[in-house]
């Protein structure tokens, strides 16, 4: 059914391989030199096959980053897969698995398709602002062959016919070329407009998220209630800065965390402890300016200085005093122990290198809601504190914090410690609710819980691109929709006058890409026109 | 009050599935009896005439067809509409139970979904007669709403703090939309698979296809209502990526949902793609868009309740 119109439509600026373009010659071609070569490369990779090809091989180069752990999202499970899967491991690591998605052969892959796209995109743009300049072509010998094929009888002059043929077109949008008594019309320039855009601004995502990726940073930083952290690199427990980040891009803020106020489900039986709410009160202070009170929370981040700061978690910060024999106090700050489970039993590490006569290590259980399990251990219940108990093991040794290299501080290698407090030692963990406090084994002296504020985790983000990236993302979309659903067609409207007299009129169409109401919009013309008709 | 609109909601999901039952044996009884033997043409109803087949969809088609929509596929038609305002009531009904959306868990989304693919399905009878996939449909409506009563069902909780935003409404409802699009998308290129099949003369069994479109017809059918799903899946991704922004941190991380949303945007940019490449239009294209439909039920699925990641609100 689309045999002839779709030669008469083949397009040369089409990709080769498209299904608009001419078949390509089947003539055995010349030996080939260097920039022979050069351009038939060329050729393969902006041809619609290699596009194809590419796209689907990303699609599946995109799976075993999902399979296996990756560095950017998942750094523990990354540590957990190497460890579980020691064989293995190698082989990935060769073929950058961890990282799959900066990965030479990935980004060859999306490069490749980029380039491929590049190459398609210029010419066909250079082909469209022509076209946008040509008048709309000849009308075919014979209109029979085409789409929508329809014809009336008319009585009146052609010259008129076409003439009011002529207005109607223009008014429906289309843009017309009279020929000796026939009209030639074509519509909708924007379908492929808005395939341009879309693919251009494809390219637009790609760059912009690449500037801002390399210009910008995330740092993240756990605050306890009452304090407070300057944005500087210093400040930061842990920051990625881009390729082209320099300290300029950190905006001149601090920020105090006043209190964090979580709201637990107390009604719903079946989710009792679940969380509703996460609320951290902030000051903020941005250099020169008066200090400013604000909230963040889960899905409202706080904008200051092209700054975001989120609010990504939250824990308790158990406040410990310890004292040596006289009663001076040698360490009394809040440690943040990192949560466990949904009701927030936590493992907190406290290290003490410093103030008593050997260096002092904890490590242990925070329950905000402690209960008795029946194997006589704890577990907590409920996430707010109820009953807020800590036990902790202590151990006694070099802590390893004097060698100069950097260790984690919330992890505590026991293995060339001694236990003085816990299962391992005759005296057992010490065990403290808030206020209460107990001699340390060996006479090192006393330790206290003294109170327990909450910590909120903030990740701090900034990347300059992001309003780019959101431009090119809503030109994709809408690049989409033109290029998809608006129809790009040609239509002929033509006067065959008969030695009689009598006129027929011949109206036909020709899509240009998917048009499924094309036969409807021709006969819609010419009933239309028919009207106009009796009118004039 | 929770728990009642709850449970109601569930009577009204078995309620749903019962009739949904009666509704796909039927639609199968007619697919039995679609053959070129019976000389039954309905309005917008397609005609097998021999080897040349003669589609009457558009509105002036011959006026011929005296006997009507045979009665099986009318019944299962209008008991499909019956389960289907069960199966709304259903979703509704947990929607007033939750007080909110009906789409935060799998249990919900998988309901919820659903009846979008249903509504879908009625709704393209208006524009173009593909009753004949409703087989596919209600038999489709049924086992997932089967799984998710049996293994995905959680008690309404309210919504964690990270879902609270209006991007829930916007970015998994298009989702969910989108989802509906593809499966019929699918439905399609799998009966043009069967039909280039009979048509090339491999499959002469299949005799119900006589009176369903031809190959080609269904490609073009296929196509449309991919390309609607395709913007839609689009749409998503970027919402998708803007709520990340506000939720997260990062528009983009390379979760897994994440990744498997990608993949899926880019198998069906490739099946687009296809369709205008040599070689690729017909029944290649066609299996692309049932590897991509394949990759949303695994996306749902597997990934939801195997792979770990940030989207981990299953409820599971």
């Amino acid at each position: 059914m689309d045999s002839s119109p779709r030669s008469d439509s083949a397009d040369t600026t089409r990709p080769q391989g498209h299904y608009d373009a001419p078949e390509a010659d089947k003539i055995v071609q010349p030996t080939l030199n260097f920039v022979g070569y050069l351009r038939f490369f060329w050729r393969q990779l902006t041809s619609m096959r290699t596009a194809l090809f590419l796209l689907l091989l990303l699609a599946i180069a995109a799976i075993p980053g999902s399979l296996v752990p990756q560095v950017s999202s998942d750094p523990n499970g990354v540590v957990q897969f190497k460890q579980n899967n020691p064989g293995f491991t190698p082989v990935l690591e060769f073929f950058q698995v961890f990282t799959t998605y900066s990965s030479v052969w990935f980004s060859a892959i999306y490069l490749l398709l980029f380039v491929s796209l590049i190459g398609c995109v210029i010419p066909r743009t250079t082909h469209h602002f022509d076209a946008l300049r040509a008048r709309p072509p000849k009308t075919p010998a014979r209109l029979q062959r085409l789409e929508g094929f329809t014809s009336r009888e008319s009585t009146m002059d052609a010259a008129i016919l076409i003439a009011s043929a002529t207005t109607l077109l223009k008014r429906q949008g289309y843009r017309v070329e009279q020929y000796t008594d026939s009209v030639s019309a074509e519509r909708g320039y924007l379908r492929e407009t808005g395939n341009l855009v879309f693919h251009t601004a494809l390219i637009g995502v790609l760059v912009t998220v690449g500037i801002g990726g390399g210009l910008g940073y995330t740092g993240q930083r756990v605050v306890v209630e009452g304090q407070a952290f300057t944005n500087s690199l210093a400040s930061y427990d842990s920051f990625n800065p881009g390729r082209f980040f320099t300290d300029s891009a950190l905006a001149p803020f601090s920020l105090a965390l006043d209190s964090f106020v979580p709201v637990y489900e107390q009604v719903n039986r079946k989710a009792l402890g679940q969380p509703i709410d996460f609320t951290a009160n902030v000051t903020t202070t941005m250099r020169g300016d008066e200090p400013q009170s604000a909230t963040i929370k889960v899905n409202e981040p706080l904008a200051i200085g092209g700054t975001e700061v989120y609010l990504l978690g939250n824990g308790y910060a158990p406040v410990i005093t310890v004292s040596d024999p006289d009663g001076a106090v040698v360490f009394s700050q809040p440690t943040a122990c990192l949560p466990q489970d949904a009701n927030l039993t936590s493992i907190c590490v406290i290290k003490i290198p410093d103030g008593l006569s050997e260096q002092l290590g904890m490590r242990g259980f925070f329950y905000p809601s402690a209960v008795k399990t029946t194997l006589g251990t704890y577990a907590s219940n409920y996430p707010d504190l109820v009953n807020p108990r800590l036990t902790l093991n202590l151990y006694t040794g070099d802590l390893g914090l004097d060698n100069g290299q950097g260790t984690n501080a919330y992890v505590l290698n026991a293995d060339s410690l001694t236990q003085i407090a816990g299962l391992k030692s005759p005296v057992p963990a010490i065990e403290l609710e808030i206020g209460d406090s107990a001699q340390l084994p060996g006479g090192l002296g006393t330790i206290e819980l003294t109170s327990v504020p909450r910590f909120a985790s903030f990740d701090v983000h900034h990347d300059p691109a992001l309003g780019w990236i959101f431009l090119f993302a809503v030109l994709v979309f809408t690049g989409l929709i033109t290029s998809l659903f608006i129809p790009r067609r040609r239509v002929w409207v033509k006067a065959v006058t008969a030695t009689s007299g009598a006129v027929t009129l011949e109206y036909a169409g020709l899509a240009r890409g998917d048009d499924p109401a094309l036969a409807a919009a021709i006969t819609e013309l010419a009933d239309k026109h028919a009207g106009v008709k009796v009118d004039s | 009050m929770t728990e009642t609109l709850a449970s109601y909601s569930v009577i009204a999901v078995y309620s749903a599935m019962a009739i949904y039952v009666l509704a796909f044996l039927l639609f199968t009884v007619d697919l039995s009896r679609r053959t070129a033997a019976v000389p039954v043409a309905a309005a917008g109803a397609v005609v097998g005439a021999g080897r040349g087949y003669t589609t009457v969809l558009e509105a002036d088609a011959p006026a011929e067809p005296a006997r009507k929509t045979p009665r099986y596929l009318r019944a299962a038609m209008a008991l499909t509409v019956i389960a289907w305002l069960l199966h709304v009531s259903a979703v509704l009904l947990r929607g007033f139970a939750a007080g909110r959306v009906p789409w935060a868990n799998m249990f919900e989304f998988t309901l919820t979904a659903t009846a979008i693919i249903v509504g879908v399905f009625l709704a393209v009878q208006f524009w173009q007669d593909l009753r004949f996939i409703g087989a596919f449909v209600t038999g489709f409506a049924l086992v997932a709403l089967g799984v998710a009563t049996v293994n995905f069902y959680v008690d309404v909780v309210p919504l964690p703090p990270a879902l609270q935003s209006y991007w829930l409404v916007i970015h998994v409802f298009v989702a969910s939309l989108a989802t509906a699009f593809f499966a019929i998308g699918a439905a399609l290129s799998v009966v043009q698979l069967l039909q280039a099949r009979r048509e090339a003369g491999k499959a002469q069994g299949l005799r119900f296809l006589d009176r369903v479109p031809d190959a080609d017809k269904l490609e073009t059918l296929a196509y449309r209502v991919i390309v609607i799903g395709f913007v839609f899946w689009t749409f998503t991704l970027i919402a998708g990526a803007i709520w990340a922004e506000r939720a997260w941190g990062r528009y983009w991380g390379w979760d897994t949902k994440e990744v498997w949303t990608f993949i899926i945007w880019t198998i069906f940019a490739g099946y687009i793609h296809a369709r205008a490449t040599r070689g690729w239009r017909g029944s290649r294209s066609a299996w692309l868009a049932i590897v991509g439909f394949s990759a949303v039920l695994f996306n749902f699925t597997i990934v939801n309740l195997f792979f770990k990641g940030l989207h981990a609100y299953s409820g599971l």
